[in-house]
């Protein structure tokens, strides 16, 4: 009998097979809920008008629901959820942990306590007000996770940061709850921006974001063949030539800009960034850079499709877009933890 | 009652008492038992302490004599009928955290395993919500509530982490997504109501002994001592869980009895704790990690963490009503307080191996 | 000798143990199907076989960590699923392939902790607990190491001391599997030897072994298995010749006489390499 070399993985390769016609189909996805975004609502309007509408021709309320209302908002959809789903797929490969979200290094409790000390102290009352200094509170808390979790030897170690984002996102949230329940109207906006929402946010607020959320993207699509090499194990990746520390670097300043600023737009809006990467995963395989591309565009579908669903389900009231994610994600969680081979989750 | 054997041949590396009392023969660290009888004495003193604090201040020895002797019917009143049940409630429904989370941790041989992460909490907050919303905001209702939602929610997870016994990762991941689905319901409901019944569930979603009366808190007392008392039974064979399911089933230790019978036990001291008190986060996750390292054992001890818990819970509820501006849960105080040390740990941890 | 504190007035039967048409398998896919087999009383039986035969399966089996879909595990003349947990850990003890060392314990509390099976939940320490413990730490001759932490010892110590734990257990019956796996020739033979003593002071052994020749060496009993089943049981002698190993491992090879036993020792011949291409 003579030994066998064995032929490459099959399914490895079904799954490269799926890519293009995966990304068509997604793209497909991604200009539908697009457009549905546009439509629907209390107000539902035609497809025609819509169109209409974006060219600066039609009726003046139809031009002002999709122009002034419904753009904004389905842009703040986009830019938000390919932020959020990069951000995800970004902690996910780093922590070489299927349960890292990108709030784990404290990126919403920093935003809200700053939400919070803004209405509490200084009166603040708009949307667009609060943007700025949920920026700087997530930049902040983000900064003291990252010194708490590297002092010393080893830098950025994923362990360690994951337990620092717990520990400081616990004391800030128990500031914030402590100062939201001796103010009524901190408590008022609190509770109102702790749901998460597209509504409101306007070009201003928007335009200044976006060099932000271009640059993390930029950085994550650098970043991606190091941390395909980081999967295998750091004494791996450093025989391949990676340098750990600078990729570490890279992912925390990348994460920070596109989760911070995201949950500075939004607010806090669960479960995108923890179970895209996992359904990227799950039918495109293990490249990070594919991982990535499907993460950008499928990640804003979710958020826009949920927002729409915000929209339907109760109207004309809505519900708002960071609670319906939660429904949808959560149960796509449990039903990957319930399949048998789940000690990995991949 | 205590006898020390003839001296062993063998050092066990630290010193050893055997406790006996008739046929009762218990091996017992001396360590431990040290730490145990100062955590004893620290919420003997501080439990003292606090029931001479307030707007009326009574001195140690003026607490005491209303224990004792009787002293002015004013202090009796005071001490006994107002700050007493408080008191008491913090300690007992601490002990019941600490020793509850002391098997989340076990069972799942998970440092980070508590109530809160699993949902019980937020099934809790969801539960006590509903009631208000659908039903009345009178106590009992909100305590019938909270107490229903977080066993439901127990329940909910326990039947999707089945698939042929429980694993510790399906189960913390399970309860990671059911508490994010509760956590938002919850979100939703507090934006939905008027905003002084929001503040006012939201205040007690933080955990809060306010308003805690005698008769709430002896029916929880009287209903977790057996509870607690069977937990301490089953402690040797949940230390031989720790040893790995393989070696514990082939030393006779029965490991998917024990987790289910102690994690049943233990969400029901949770639960019980949340009746009274609302959901208080922090106490079931740092009490059996801190004993443990102040007592240096290689298992969570129920017994210290209990303790541990009582004194925790005690402490923050002083901090809380105190020294901290208007009247703060005591929930707020866990988790910041909690939160601060889990960093220092982090930071001792890393000075340790760098 | 140490006192192994055994007691040896038992009556022996010709086997401690048997499996009876038993299929055994994780998820509905059995591993083993329809198997029978008996482990000789006071014997040093050895299973081998190639990767993914069953052998740690059958092992599981005869333990109780895995219950049989059908058929049965019999010891001392009953169904093992009749009988209480403890009551089988009086008689049975396993050396696990995965355990886990408790943070920060030592040497002398995890043997302790073998006691477990003779604890009652009022008498949770005693003397002869105290002297099980001792017996153990001495067979294995780690009574200096006994107040040291667990985690500070090398994986040579470390392995003994989980011999220990399962020597505290004062069974009659040793199941191993791959005990010397991760240890230096000279530890793997030291641990062997202790096995063999146990053996002739009494206890039925029961090891999985991936090293042919050891297993030939020290073995009274062979059960060779190949796919789920078993080819081969009887003595190294019948079991470990030339036409069987390759008929078992598929390695063409000589069987000499072991210079030190007088036993069989397998020498590989070598194995060519193919791509698929070339078949």
């Amino acid at each position: 009998m003579r030994t066998v070399l064995p032929k490459p993985e099959t399914s490895i390769r079904a799954r490269h097979q799926r890519l293009l016609p995966g990304l068509l189909i997604l793209i497909a996805l991604l200009l539908f809920s697009t457009l549905l975004s546009l439509a629907v609502g209390s107000n539902g309007l035609p497809l025609n008008v819509v169109f209409d509408a974006l060219r600066g021709d039609g009726e003046a309320e139809a031009q002002y629901v999709v122009g002034d209302l419904r753009l904004p908002r389905t842009v703040t959809g986009l830019v938000v959820g390919a932020a959020l789903g990069v951000a995800g797929a970004l902690m996910q490969a780093f922590t070489r942990n299927p349960l890292a979200d990108p709030g784990i290094l404290g990126v919403n409790a920093g935003a809200a306590f700053a939400v919070a000390c803004g209405v509490a102290f200084l009166g603040l009352q708009g949307v667009t007000s609060f943007v700025w200094l949920a920026f700087l509170g997530a930049f902040t808390v983000t900064v003291a996770v990252y010194l708490i979790g590297s002092s010393g030897r080893g830098a950025a170690d994923p362990i360690r940061l994951t337990l620092a984002g717990v520990a400081l996102g616990a004391v800030f949230s128990g500031m914030t709850t402590g100062l939201t329940l001796s103010n009524p109207d901190a408590f008022d906006h609190m509770r109102s921006w702790n749901a998460g929402s597209l509504l409101g946010r306007g070009y201003e607020v928007l335009l200044p974001m976006l060099p932000f959320i271009g640059l993390g993207i930029v950085l994550a699509f650098f970043v991606a063949p190091g941390l395909n090499a980081l999967a295998l194990g750091n004494d791996i990746a450093r025989s391949q030539g990676a340098n750990i520390a600078v990729i570490r670097i890279v992912v925390i300043l990348a994460v920070t800009l596109l989760a911070g600023t995201s949950t500075a737009l939004a607010g806090p809006i669960s479960f995108i960034g923890l179970m895209v990467p996992h359904v990227a995963r799950w039918i495109f395989g293990l490249d990070q850079r594919v991982i990535l591309g499907v993460s950008i565009l499928l990640a804003p579908i979710i958020v826009l499709l949920a927002d729409v669903l915000g929209r339907v389900l109760i109207a004309p009231a809505e519900i708002p877009v960071g609670i319906v994610t939660a429904f949808i994600g959560a149960p796509v969680l449990i039903l990957l933890a319930r399949r048998r081979k789940a000690s990995t989750l991949s | 009652m205590t006898a020390r054997l003839p001296s062993p041949k063998f050092d066990h590396g630290y010193r050893r008492l055997t406790l006996r009392a008739g046929r009762l023969w218990i091996p017992v660290r001396a360590r431990s038992l040290t730490v145990g009888l100062v955590f004893s004495m620290a919420i003997l003193l501080l439990g003292i302490l606090s029931l001479g604090l307030g707007t009326y201040q009574l001195s140690p020895a003026q607490v005491l004599q209303t224990f004792l002797q009787g002293g002015e019917s004013l202090d009796r009143t005071v001490v006994l009928q107002w700050r007493l049940p408080r008191t008491l409630a913090a300690v007992f429904l601490g002990v019941l955290l600490g020793m509850a989370g002391a098997v989340f941790q076990t069972v799942t041989r998970n440092p980070l395993a508590s109530p809160d992460i699993l949902g019980l909490s937020n099934g809790a907050f969801t539960g006590m919500l509903l009631s208000i919303v659908f039903v009345s905001s009178s106590w009992p209702v909100m305590t019938a509530g909270a107490v229903t939602g977080g066993l439901l929610t127990a329940l909910v997870i326990w039947m999707l982490a089945q698939r042929g016994g429980v694993q510790g990762f399906r189960l913390i991941v399970i309860g990671i997504g059911v508490a994010a689905m509760l956590a938002s319901a919850n979100t939703w409901m507090l934006l939905e109501v008027e905003l002084e019944t929001a503040m006012f569930a939201s205040a007690w979603g933080a955990g809060t002994l306010n308003g805690v009366t005698a008769v709430p808190l002896a029916g929880a007392m009287l209903s977790a001592i057996p509870l607690a008392l069977l937990l301490l039974a089953l402690a040797p064979r949940l230390r031989q869980l720790d040893l790995g399911d393989d070696a514990a089933t082939s030393t006779g230790a029965r490991p998917g009895t024990a987790r289910t019978l102690s994690l049943l036990i233990a969400v029901g001291l949770v639960s019980l704790a949340t009746a009274v008190i609302g959901p208080v986060a922090f106490i079931a996750l740092a009490a059996p990690q801190i004993a443990r390292r102040v007592a240096a054992t290689p298992y969570l001890s129920l017994i210290l963490s209990g303790l541990l818990g009582g004194f925790l819970l005690l402490g923050s509820d002083l901090i809380a009503q105190h020294i901290l501006p208007g009247a703060v849960p005591v929930g707020v105080v866990t988790v910041t307080v909690g939160g601060l040390y889990l960093v220092t740990t982090i930071i001792q941890e890393i000075r340790r191996r760098a | 000798m140490p006192d192994t504190g055994l007691d040896l007035s038992s009556p022996t039967n010709i086997s401690r143990m048997q499996m009876k048409n038993v299929t055994l398998g994780y998820d509905k896919a059995p591993i083993i199907s329809d198997l029978s087999t008996a482990i000789p009383a006071g014997s040093f039986t050895v299973i081998i076989g190639p990767n993914a035969c069953g052998k740690s399966t059958l092992l599981r089996g005869l333990s109780r960590l895995l219950s049989p879909a059908s058929g049965q595990v019999i010891l001392d003349g009953k169904d093992i699923s009749t009988l209480a947990s403890k009551e089988i850990a009086k008689r049975l003890g396993l050396l696990p392939q995965s355990a886990i060392a408790p943070d920060g314990i030592t040497v002398a509390d995890l043997v302790a902790r073998g006691r477990f099976p003779h604890q009652g939940l009022l008498r949770q320490w005693s003397t002869v607990d105290e002297k099980a413990v001792q017996n153990a730490l001495d067979a294995t001759g780690l009574r200096e190491l006994a107040p040291r932490r667990v985690d500070e010892l090398s994986g040579g110590q470390r392995q003994r001391v989980w011999v220990a734990m399962v020597l505290a257990q004062q069974t009659e019956l040793l199941l191993l599997d791959e005990p010397t796996t991760f240890l230096d020739i000279a530890h793997q033979v030291e641990l062997m030897e202790l096995f063999a003593h146990l053996n002739r002071d009494g206890r039925t052994i029961v090891a999985v072994l991936h090293d042919l020749n050891q297993a030939a060496r020290y073995a009274d009993h062979i059960i060779a298995m190949r796919d789920g089943r078993i080819l081969a049981a009887g003595p190294p002698g019948e079991v470990v010749t030339s036409a069987r190993v390759e008929e078992i491992y598929g390695l063409p090879n000589v069987v000499i006489a072991d210079p030190i036993t007088g036993g069989p020792l397998v020498v590989p011949r070598g194995m060519p390499i193919a791509t698929e291409e070339a078949r």
